[in-house]
């Protein structure tokens, strides 16, 4: 643009151009430096912003927070670990620690298999492709609250549709929620019916990158198709099941909406917390009992716990097909 | 099974030399199964939302249960719509305002940032990008949630829209996705000849590095919107139940009118809309980017 527009009165006159050129190549040479140095900081900047604003301060802050003593006077006072030890001595941190690891496990195991089994379905040549896939993610666009809704009158006592079908096979009605395991099954079935579809498309996605002439010289070799399944996609599914264990365990020990909404949308968890998960739980300390220092120190230990559950699973897959 | 498709087989798939390999990859009934099964489980509780929510409460509790949709659909979003403790059509403004400026904001945070680290040289760059992904493991919502809930109490921020949004703007997995994507778009050599032109950054950054990057802006942007949309527990914190997004006001109705089943599924049903619209027009690259940040991660 600004070439053209130069040519045009550079030709004419012949004088100005020297002159002209000697005063803007330092200003040039300086906005050129500018552009090459200063731009990628520019152009990272706002995210870093960011970052300090709402990633690096907060966790500082309930950091500090955690070593306080709030009470509701709004007085504060400096206990060192105190929270955190008597955190540790809490029955009901314990009891959501235990809630939490309880509903992930009885959600992620059965997801994780039907989420194999699907994308291998999945992987077959099959009609309609891309209608079948959309209709496995539709849970994912649902709502979290919109899903726990459903679920929670689906999962009604009196009039719920699956307490009636459990009735043709003579199951007395089960009080989903009041019940532990039973309120467990039922928020188990909701993260599994939202994530399964979405776990299943990573899995094929995974399945589409082994190469096929590994299952060719299996079943010439005369390897069944199960055996090819457990032996050659499960193990080079590896680090897509890295990636989706990993997924599951932030999401999963994070669990705070499913369990919220099937109680009315409250923190408590039931009349006995019999659901309620460590993240209820930090809500439930910080915006109920206005105890912030608690509720921090809670959240530094979800941390803990998601970092020691995620080298756990991590050890755990690195184990599958590693010695099979 | 195995005669009666044999011959599609050979017909679709002449190339290959082997009938047993082929076989391989064909539909056997069990998928057929599978895929029906995951088909009906998936739609059901959807399909469901819409029975009840054009029905009455009295039909909702009939045992047997209907299962055919109702003519009162009208009816109950006028009740949800008029229902003095949902605010419904203030959330559902405030989640649409919401949604966009986020997805909008990050998709452009996303972009610029993921072409500095994916084709610029600086120093420092490697360890901000291991800054981004190592962040992205930390559950910021609950880790953060009471530092940021005083720091909008202390702006007095609490209730106002800028204090769901501009939390929601940091997005680790925005820029780490559009750093992937533009190593993989954008060839270094087209930026390296747009250099030579003369082409300032922000001009590369214009005109070569957005025209190449727009479907990973799309997959991020979908994503966002989609997140953002169903996100609940910070405004559920943040925001008054007179000022809510459309999962608040869900919840208020849950909270207050617990059995009336018909005027919270309405107002549910009407809440999932505007997501199954972008999730049908979509779909497509919804698949696609799923499917390609899943190998590339």
């Amino acid at each position: 643009m600004s070439l053209h527009v130069d040519a045009g009165p550079a030709a004419r006159t012949p004088a100005p151009p020297p002159r002209r050129h000697g005063r803007t190549r330092p200003t040039r040479s300086f906005l050129s430096w500018i552009d090459l140095k200063a731009a990628p900081y520019l152009l990272i900047s706002p995210y870093y912003l960011l970052f300090l604003l709402f990633g690096i301060f907060p966790l500082g802050f309930t950091l500090y927070y955690s070593l306080y003593k709030y009470d509701l006077t709004g007085t504060t006072k400096w206990t060192g670990l105190g929270n955190y030890a008597a955190l540790l001595t809490d029955s009901a941190f314990w009891n959501a620690v235990v809630n939490t690891l309880g509903m992930f496990v009885i959600a992620t195991v059965p997801q994780m298999l039907l989420a194999l089994l699907l994308a291998n379905a999945l992987n077959k040549r099959i009609r309609g492709r891309l209608f079948v896939r959309l209709g496995v993610l539709l849970p994912l666009v649902t709502s979290v609250v919109a899903v726990a809704v459903v679920f929670t009158q689906l999962y009604g006592r009196d009039w719920g549709v699956i307490n009636w079908v459990l009735s043709w096979f003579g199951v007395d009605p089960v009080s989903w929620k009041t019940e532990r395991l039973p309120s467990w099954l039922a928020i188990s079935t909701m993260i599994d019916w939202r994530w399964t579809g979405y776990n299943a498309i990573i899995f094929l996605a995974g399945m589409q990158t082994i190469p096929r002439d590994l299952y060719e010289a299996a079943s010439i070799d005369g390897a069944s198709r199960r055996r090819q399944f457990w032996q050659i996609t499960v193990p080079m599914l590896r680090p897509t099941m890295i990636f989706v264990i990993l997924n599951s365990t932030i999401g999963g020990l994070t669990l705070f909406s499913e369990p919220t909404t099937f109680y009315g949308g409250n923190v408590h968890g039931g009349t006995n917390s019999q659901f309620q998960t460590v993240s209820m739980f930090i809500v439930e300390q910080g915006f109920r009992e206005f105890d912030y220092g608690y509720a921090s120190a809670a959240a530094w230990l979800l941390f803990l716990m998601i970092l020691i559950g995620s080298f756990i699973n991590f050890m755990l897959i690195r184990r599958i097909g590693g010695n099979k | 099974m195995t005669t009666l498709s044999a011959p599609a087989d050979t017909r679709r798939r002449r190339a290959k030399p082997s009938g047993g390999v082929t076989n391989l990859w064909t539909a056997t009934p069990l998928t057929k199964i599978v895929i029906a099964v995951t088909l009906i489980v998936s739609a059901f509780p959807l399909y469901w939302m819409l029975v009840i929510a054009s029905r009455t409460n009295r039909e909702a509790t009939d045992i047997p249960p209907p299962f055919l949709p109702g003519g009162n659909l009208g009816a109950n979003i006028q009740r949800v719509l008029s229902n003095p403790d949902a605010h419904y059509m203030a959330g559902l403004t405030n989640s649409v305002l919401i949604a966009c400026t986020v997805t909008l904001s990050v998709v452009l945070i996303s972009t610029f940032a993921g072409f500095a680290f994916a084709r610029l040289r600086f120093r420092g760059g490697r360890v901000l990008l291991l800054l981004v992904l190592v962040t992205m493991m930390v559950p910021l919502q609950q880790m953060g949630i009471v530092p940021l809930y005083r720091l909008m109490v202390s702006l007095e921020w609490v209730g106002t829209l800028k204090a769901v949004i501009l939390p929601y703007l940091l997005n680790g997995f925005g820029v780490f996705l559009m750093t992937q994507y533009t190593e993989q778009a954008v060839p270094n050599e087209l930026v390296e000849a747009a250099r030579v032109d003369g082409a300032s950054t922000l001009r590369i950054w214009w005109n070569v590095i957005l025209p190449a990057v727009r479907p990973g802006m799309a997959v991020l942007g979908i994503n966002t919107f989609m997140l953002t949309w169903n996100d609940f527990l910070w405004p559920l914190i943040v925001l008054t139940p007179d000022n809510p997004t459309v999962q608040v006001a869900i919840n208020s109705l849950n909270a207050k009118y617990g059995t009336d089943y018909v005027l919270i599924f309405s107002g549910t049903a009407m809440s999932i809309l505007p997501l199954i619209v972008v999730f049908v027009v979509f779909g497509r690259q919804i698949i696609g980017g799923l499917m390609e940040g899943a190998v590339k991660a």
